[in-house]
């Protein structure tokens, strides 16, 4: 499944305690018991995962509203 | 939700009644929505309002009697709209812009009419216009030939009556002129027809008494309502002709509708009777015609001629148009949603009852600030506050509300109620209390300075041990329809009430005397607003006289609150301000926090506060802290009662909104100054994890999306403990994000000479995780 919350561009981001570059990884979301597959940048190492804030307060919450109505 | 309680709530609403004009036409011109297309230069649609209702627009735009007019509610405002004359200037412009075309009925019946007068073409018009077969048979030479007869061509021009009997034919009814119909011909009729209207005067009837029965008058025995005869294929007009109503040309049409509307449930095998609607007289749609002011009639320049286009869209505009709205024009919310009561309730009710599916209306349902407002406008006190209450409460008991809505101000709520803040204390050197001064947690998160002066005050003033009690009124549970944890805070706060020994509680915030009264009523408690003005203000204290007049401002929990706020208004005055009303407590509106608005839906909230402030240039003085903060955070400039009772800043009206994160800074030192100088208790500050530095618009931006300093100072503190955050290589910043309740909060931010520099802050619900 392609993610639902698009490429933010973190090509400038390190994980400061691994000293990588962020990944754009497969990821797990959940809302709500809800959970489901996306794609993030992460540190590929530590597993910290992004999220900027274009995608919370934009794809983010509108999925999370979505969830919240049903 | 009750479903009876629900039509109950529904039927007090009385926005969907029609207008009086409409009541009153036999045909029901909506003559509203006519004149409202006219206002607006559009004939054409307006054309169709009419034609919609009227089945020979050019006849009658000439000779309705227009009973609409004896009605209309502009007549209490200049006179009535010449709705008569409208009529007619839109038949002279929009006439062939009329489109008919009747409908395919799936087993068309052939119907015969006798008499081709206004009730029998009228009838005709409608069964041919529902797909049947339709022959009229006249006596006479012409159809119509009563109308040619009465009216001069002046009045009526016979070109008229032969654009509306030839767009009838157009249709398929066919008339046959010159043909009697005597009582075998009538048999006739009956047995090659599946339904005969006896459409005469009263003339012939007599003749017909071998096949229907007739009445004491002489003429056929119709019933009242369905026009009915002793013979079930036929049908009969005529009431109004003679026996019961004067003849009128706008009856006989409704005679004939009536008629036909028999015909046609007949044909169907559908009940005389059931729901018919015709039956309606009369409206209770309320109008305020006050607020109108009066203007009289526009009169044609060629009265002969009648309105020209521009006359008819001058005169259109005259219209009001009648509607009840008073509820609607006066809130926000309602206006947000483009909706009013009666469409709300149902929608809510709906939105309550979905099992499995979306559920459109949820932020609507909580976006109501519950201020009765809308109860004190309505002719029928409607409280949508109540009907949103309890759909709210219905929606979170069973776990269908989306709990983001109010999480933040149930967790500012459980920080007010937490150890960190909450206390009672007997007064120190006292056993017992008499009174138990109860601030509120709003004011104490707003002017903590004042409320210790004002309790110095009261113990003063007061014998027999003034307590104090610093919790909150549970007021975000009860709004926010979490039953049961509102019961269980109450609770609590009269556990501690008899503790106390059951003392008079005095409290500085409406919503806690509202609540109180409402859910603790057997405790007593008054407001600090009454009891200073029965103990009097602390003298001695240097109080400059406010600048300029000030504009009250009662909060909407406050709005039967008639004691307090005339104490409020005497202190005010007794300290020098010149205190003006904004149109009276009773309809006061709420300033944008009520029902926890300013949480579930902000631009709602903002737009009650932006609504208020606007009303007057002077400064507000308000007696809620919140409604005081509201005001200054939406750049009004606002004091709060206090602020004339203790003054500590030059100028209290600039004083910014403390914020969210200052109210709790603000409750967090109330407690421990209180505790440390009266109760002498040692009471250790805390120490921050981090300092921070903020800048003025990322401080906005913090409260705005409603995310607290402390949690980021936590975020950035685990941040740099445990080395887990993003470093921006081209800027050199740092990301950090913590889970906190339920939102992740993410702080952008970079370490400075004076504490770490804040750049962004945000958050999100939703949990992600990478796979391990
Ligand atoms: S003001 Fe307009 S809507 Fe009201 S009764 Fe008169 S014509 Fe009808
Ligand atoms: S209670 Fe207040 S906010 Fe709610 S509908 Fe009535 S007037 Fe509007
Ligand atoms: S005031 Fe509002 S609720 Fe009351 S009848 Fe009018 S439109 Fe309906
Ligand atoms: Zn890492």
């Amino acid at each position: 499944m392609s993610t639902p919350f698009g490429d933010p561009d973190a090509s400038d981001l390190v994980c400061a305690r691994c000293d990588r570059p962020l990944e754009m990884l497969k990821v797990e979301a959940s809302y709500l018991g809800q959970t489901f597959p996306v794609e993030l940048p992460a540190c590929p190492t530590c597993g910290f995962v992004y999220v900027s804030e274009e995608i919370a307060a934009g794809r983010m919450l509108k999925v999370e509203q979505a969830l919240e109505d049903k | 939700m009750d479903g009876d309680k629900i039509k109950a709530w529904e039927a007090l609403c009385i926005e969907e009644q029609p207008p009086a004009c409409a009541a009153a036409c036999p045909l029901r011109v909506d003559a509203r929505a006519m004149a409202e297309k006219m206002a607006a230069g559009d004939f054409v649609a307006a054309m169709a309002v009419y034609a919609r209702a009227v089945p020979f627009p050019a006849i009658l735009a000439h000779i309705c009697e227009h009973p609409c007019e004896a009605v209309c509610r502009r007549a209490e405002a200049g006179g009535a709209v010449r709705i008569g004359a409208l009529e007619r200037a839109l038949v002279e412009e929009a006439y062939p812009s009329i489109r008919r075309a009747a409908q395919r009925a799936r087993k068309p019946k052939t119907i015969a009419v006798v008499g081709a007068g206004l009730a029998g073409l009228t009838a005709a018009f409608d069964l041919v216009m529902k797909g049947h077969a339709v022959t009229v048979f006249e006596a006479d030479a012409q159809p119509l030939d009563r109308l040619h007869r009465d009216y001069l061509p002046a009045v009526l021009p016979p070109s008229a009556i032969a654009a509306d009997v030839g767009a009838l034919m157009k249709l398929g009814v066919d008339i046959r002129c010159r043909q009697r119909i005597d009582p075998p011909s009538l048999d006739a009729l009956i047995a090659g027809h599946d339904a005969v209207l006896m459409a005469v005067g009263p003339g012939p009837a007599a003749a017909f008494s071998g096949t229907l029965l007739l009445n004491a008058a002489g003429r056929i025995d119709v019933d009242r309502q369905t026009r009915a005869t002793s013979h079930p294929k036929v049908f009969a007009g005529g009431l109004h002709d003679g026996t019961e109503e004067a003849w009128s040309a706008i009856g006989s049409a409704a005679d004939g509708r009536r008629a036909a509307g028999s015909i046609d449930r007949f044909l169907q095998g559908a009940s005389l009777t059931a729901s018919r609607g015709d039956e309606r007289a009369g409206t209770c749609l309320y109008v305020n015609v006050e607020s109108h002011t009066a203007v009289p009639p526009v009169e044609a320049a060629d009265p002969a001629a009648g309105y020209g286009h521009a006359e008819a869209t001058a005169e259109a505009a005259r219209c009001f148009p009648c509607h009840c709205l008073e509820c609607v024009r006066a809130c926000p919310y309602l206006a947000h949603y483009n909706t009013y009561p009666k469409r709300a309730v149902r929608e809510i009710y709906n939105n309550d009852s979905i099992v499995m599916g979306n559920r459109k209306s949820n932020r609507m349902i909580d976006s109501c600030t519950l201020c009765g407002l809308c109860t004190e406008l309505c002719p029928n006190d409607l409280a949508m506050g109540e009907v949103c209450l309890e759909a709210r409460q219905s929606m979170v008991e069973r776990g269908h509300m989306p709990a983001s809505h109010h999480d933040f101000a149930l967790r500012d709520m459980a920080f007010s109620r937490s150890d960190e803040v909450a206390f009672a204390r007997h007064q120190p050197g006292h056993e017992r209390s008499a009174v138990l001064f109860f601030p509120g947690c709003q004011l104490a998160a707003s002017a903590p300075g004042q409320v210790a002066a004002v309790y110095r005050h009261l113990t003063e003033r007061i014998g027999g041990g003034v307590g104090f009690m610093l919790d909150c009124c549970a007021a975000p549970a009860h709004w926010s329809g979490r039953t049961a944890l509102h019961g269980e805070a109450v609770h609590r706060i009269r556990t501690v009430w008899e503790e106390f020994g059951r003392p008079r509680l005095v409290t500085a915030c409406s919503t806690c005397l509202k609540l109180f009264g409402e859910f603790l009523p057997d405790v007593p408690t008054s407001s600090l607003w009454t009891e200073l003005e029965r103990i009097g203000l602390p003298d001695g204290a240097k109080r400059p006289a406010p600048k300029g007049p000030l504009a009250i401002h009662d909060p909407c929990t406050a709005r039967h609150a008639v004691d307090v706020q005339a104490a409020v208004r005497s202190i005010a005055t007794s300290l020098g301000a010149e205190v003006r009303e904004l149109g009276g407590a009773e309809k006061t509106t709420c300033c944008g926090y009520g029902g926890l608005v300013s949480f579930a839906h902000p631009e709602v909230g903002n737009a009650f506060a932006d609504r208020r402030i606007t009303e007057s240039d002077d400064d507000y003085l308000a007696y809620c802290a919140m409604c005081r903060d509201n005001f200054a955070r939406r750049g009004k400039r606002a004091l709060h009662l206090m602020d004339l009772i203790f003054p500590d800043a030059d100028d209290p009206a600039a004083r910014p909104d403390p914020g969210f994160s200052g109210r709790r800074d603000n409750r967090l030192r109330l407690r421990r100054r209180l505790l440390r100088e009266l109760w002498g208790e040692s009471m250790s500050d805390p120490v921050p994890p981090v300092t921070l530095v903020i800048a003025d618009a990322v401080r906005a931006d913090i409260e705005r999306k409603l995310l607290l300093v402390d949690d980021i100072a936590e975020v950035i503190a685990e941040a740099e403990r445990t080395g887990r955050k993003l470093k921006d290589r081209t800027t050199g910043r740092l990301t950090a994000s913590g889970r906190i309740g339920t939102v992740t909060t993410w702080v952008e931010y970079e370490a400075g000479a004076a504490g770490f520099v804040v750049h962004r802050i945000y958050g999100h619900r939703m949990q992600v995780e990478a796979k391990p």
